[in-house]
């Protein structure tokens, strides 16, 4: 028996800062759940006409094609200084960057940690999915230890090739950042608590807070060559003990 | 017609800040100007120099094979530049420091006891003013008020009125040593 | 003295391209220390903020280019300084900044090299200027000023030229230049607000679909149609932006082809040289790229030598050489190191070429 739409209520719907074309990320990847978060936060913010996006390189670099509003692309790991000198010259745009693990944390540390050293007031969310995407599975600076990838064959040993890079951490150590946060979408309620912590994000730069940072442990089902409930499965079992969840910093709240 | 001078000594006696100065007070003086701190192949050698060309045409080389001419502060100083000063040339030679006499006998030398002339009005560091008042007394490059109003221009913002006062009176000093 | 000593200032070259870039309406600078070109940079950290510009001292060169990026993205004009290592360190983000069609000025101040090299003038970046520098198939245009005054047009003009072309522009200076004075007239500001609007500029998708800065085109027939159209924009600046000057060519029998610092040095050596009855004139490229290659031609048919002289060991040559073919002899006079060629050295090198 056909089912009529007569009586209900749309309830999910594409945000309105997101076009109609269609994301490039593979199926299962959690970049798709953060990106729309992204653009739900822009529409409920009411941000769009003003808000301009700098894309990275790596898995995201074609972001600007997907969003409904102005945007750029950096090269690789500069996504912070591009950020900065657009608000610097226009304070009234909000800027945000997305970008990788291997594109904020090896090639772009500097612009990253310096960009919040500065304080500058941009919103930069920062995928954390421990592997390089976009060229083919290589370690990245957050791939765990003993973790497989096509540049460690025998697994991340240490004394090698270096420790989980913990940047959130890094940042919180910092005087001038307002906001930083670790998040993950392997469920509801952290898809939930990632939602709001890309609010808050936002909200700090449109309130002239300042820096914020949100890094989100995703997966990457087609590298870690998992199934997506497998890899949820591992997010949740085992990343998240070298990489726990939660504030580290929030100098928002108050005035 | 062309002066140009080339002002040597050690760092920290002030040849730097004399030669900028002469820069100043020609470009008040509406000369064209170039002023180059030691760079070419005489920065090697321990000496602080700087090159100042003063013409009333426009400027080619700012760099100097014969000045016309030569502060030397100090004895690195006059090994290093007295061959080269040209023909009929003026050379103002620290004669508190620099005990042997000019060699050269085409020029005119000014042996002055520039560290002693500073100190008798109370500011031995003033050493390289009383200098440049001796050599703009010389080549006429140009006139002593017109350095000394360059003295205000340039140090006016951070200087004391005394500091002011005491560069004005070695420029002075120096000029009337000739 | 004279009427004009009043509006002339005694500057550094550094000083001098700094206050001329907020002149020029440029309303953000970032760079990094390195000498000889620093001054700029302090320049801008006390003057950028009272134009009510954005000045920042980035983490590092490629930072500051970035930032750059960012700035003229936003459709303001924008500029950055370094010497040799540090413009080094900028290519791939002018590399970018061509891609992505963003006009942006960038003052080489040239230091000794290769490697750290030292702080003495030099001009060893020809090459890396006028021949690419960063990757893929791009241009830049590159004015080679020979005095302070010049250097404050150039970077009136640099800011012209790259919001006309959308593209970046080089001032390539030395140490020389950026180090020594020179009293200049400073240019008549221009106020930012009447420069035309940049309509592909990121200020906000209102009232207009989202404008996109880019360099990135994954489909091969997408890329090649940027890069073809920027292609064409490269043969209209060749043909239009051509700048250089002839002294005492009209009758001479050498010239000599210098650039820069060392071109201000041979006009010195032009007159001693006709003092003493050598018939010796001067052509000096002033854009490096597009290069004078038609004037240098031109000249080659009816002298017997064009006499090169750079501080490298023979960069400008070959544009020279390819210029000049069999015409003439080209000989090539240079001097390294961070090392500078005196009058008389230039000289004893035309006598050999002279009569």
């Amino acid at each position: 028996m056909p089912v009529s739409t007569e009586n209900m209520v749309k309830v999910f719907e594409r945000p309105n800062s997101l076009n109609e074309s269609q994301f490039s990320y593979c199926p299962g990847c959690h970049h798709g759940v953060v990106t729309r978060i992204v653009a739900q936060t822009i529409d409920e913010l009411e941000i769009r006409e003003r808000t301009v996006l700098v894309a990275p390189v790596g898995c995201s670099v074609s972001m600007y094609q997907w969003f409904r509003c102005d945007g750029t692309q950096a090269s690789h790991g500069r996504a912070c200084a591009v950020a900065t000198g657009l608000k610097r010259v226009n304070p009234n745009l909000i800027v945000f960057t997305y970008q990788g693990d291997g594109d904020l944390a090896a090639i772009g540390t500097a612009e990253s940690i310096h960009a919040a050293n500065r304080g500058e007031n941009i919103t930069v969310i920062f995928i954390n999915n421990q592997i390089y995407g976009m060229t083919g599975g290589q370690m990245a600076p957050t791939t765990l230890l003993g973790q497989w990838a096509t540049s460690c064959p025998d697994g991340r040993e240490g004394s090698l090739a270096g420790y989980p890079l913990r940047f959130a951490e890094m940042v919180a150590q910092l005087e001038a950042p307002v906001y930083v946060t670790r998040q993950s979408v392997y469920d509801q309620k952290r898809i939930m608590a990632t939602t709001r912590a890309i609010m808050k994000a936002f909200r700090y730069q449109v309130e002239g807070k300042g820096y914020a940072l949100v890094e989100v442990l995703t997966n990457c089902p087609t590298n870690w060559k998992m199934g997506p409930v497998e890899a949820n499965r591992r997010l949740a079992d085992e990343v998240v003990k070298t990489f726990p969840l939660g504030d580290l910093v929030d100098r928002g709240q108050s005035g | 017609m062309d002066n140009t001078f080339i002002f040597a000594g050690f760092g920290g006696q002030g040849v730097i800040l004399a030669g900028k100065l002469l820069a100043q007070a020609g470009t008040e003086y509406g000369l064209h100007v170039t002023w180059l701190p030691s760079y070419g192949p005489e920065m090697r050698g321990g000496t602080a120099n700087c090159t100042i060309v003063l013409s009333d045409e426009p400027i080619g080389s700012p760099v100097v094979d014969t000045p016309t001419g030569l502060i030397a502060m100090n004895l690195p100083s006059l090994d290093r530049f007295e061959k080269a000063v040209a023909g009929s040339g003026t050379i103002v030679v620290n004669s508190s420091l620099v005990a042997r006499q000019v060699e050269r006998e085409d020029v005119r030398a000014l042996a002055l006891p520039l560290n002693d002339i500073a100190a008798s009005l109370g500011n031995p560091r003033a050493a390289n003013m009383v200098a440049l008042g001796a050599l703009v007394k010389a080549t006429g490059a140009v006139p002593l008020e017109t350095v000394q109003r360059a003295v205000t221009t340039m140090l006016g913002h951070k200087a004391s009125s005394e500091l002011i006062e005491v560069n004005k009176r070695a420029l002075a000093a120096g000029y009337e040593a000739v | 003295m004279g009427a004009d000593t009043i509006d002339k200032v005694l500057m550094t070259g550094n000083e001098a391209m700094a206050e001329a870039g907020i002149r020029a309406g440029c309303r953000a600078y970032f760079g990094y220390p390195i000498t000889p070109q620093n001054e700029l940079l302090e320049y801008m950290s006390a003057h950028m903020p009272q134009a009510g510009g954005a000045f920042i001292q980035a983490e590092s060169e490629i930072a500051a280019i970035n930032m750059c990026y960012g700035a003229s993205a936003a459709g303001v004009r924008t500029m950055t300084s370094s010497s040799s290592p540090g413009i080094s360190l900028k290519m791939e983000g002018i590399s970018y900044i061509a891609g992505a069609d963003l006009p942006c000025v960038i003052v080489n101040v040239v230091r000794g090299g290769p490697g750290l090299g030292n702080i003495a003038p030099a001009q060893g970046d020809y090459f890396q200027a006028t021949k690419g520098g960063g990757h893929g198939d791009y241009r830049m245009i590159v004015l080679g000023p020979s005095t302070i005054p010049e250097a404050t047009e150039h970077v009136m003009l640099a800011f012209e030229l790259a919001d006309k072309y959308r593209g970046p522009v080089m001032i390539l200076a030395d140490g020389m230049l950026g180090q020594m004075m020179e009293p200049v007239v400073l240019p008549k500001p221009v106020d930012p607000a009447t420069l035309p609007a940049k309509p592909w500029a990121l200020t906000g998708a209102k009232g207009r679909e989202p404008n996109i800065v880019t360099s990135f085109y994954l489909d091969p027939e997408e890329l090649n149609m940027m890069d073809v159209k920027r292609e064409s924009r490269y043969r209209q600046i060749e043909e239009q932006e051509v700048r250089y000057e002839e002294h005492e060519t009209a009758d001479a029998t050498v010239v000599i082809a210098a650039y820069g610092s060392v071109a201000r040095i041979a006009r010195t050596v032009v007159k001693m040289a006709r003092g003493e009855g050598i018939k010796l004139g001067l052509l000096r490229p002033i854009s490096l790229w597009p290069f004078p290659y038609a004037p240098l031609r031109a000249i080659a048919d009816r002298v017997d030598a064009i006499l090169t002289v750079e501080m490298n060991a023979g960069q400008m040559v070959e544009d020279v050489r390819l210029a000049v073919a069999e015409r003439a002899q080209t000989p090539f006079y240079g001097v390294l190191g961070g090392l500078v060629p005196t009058p008389k050295d230039i000289l004893r090198e035309v006598k050999r070429y002279a009569g």
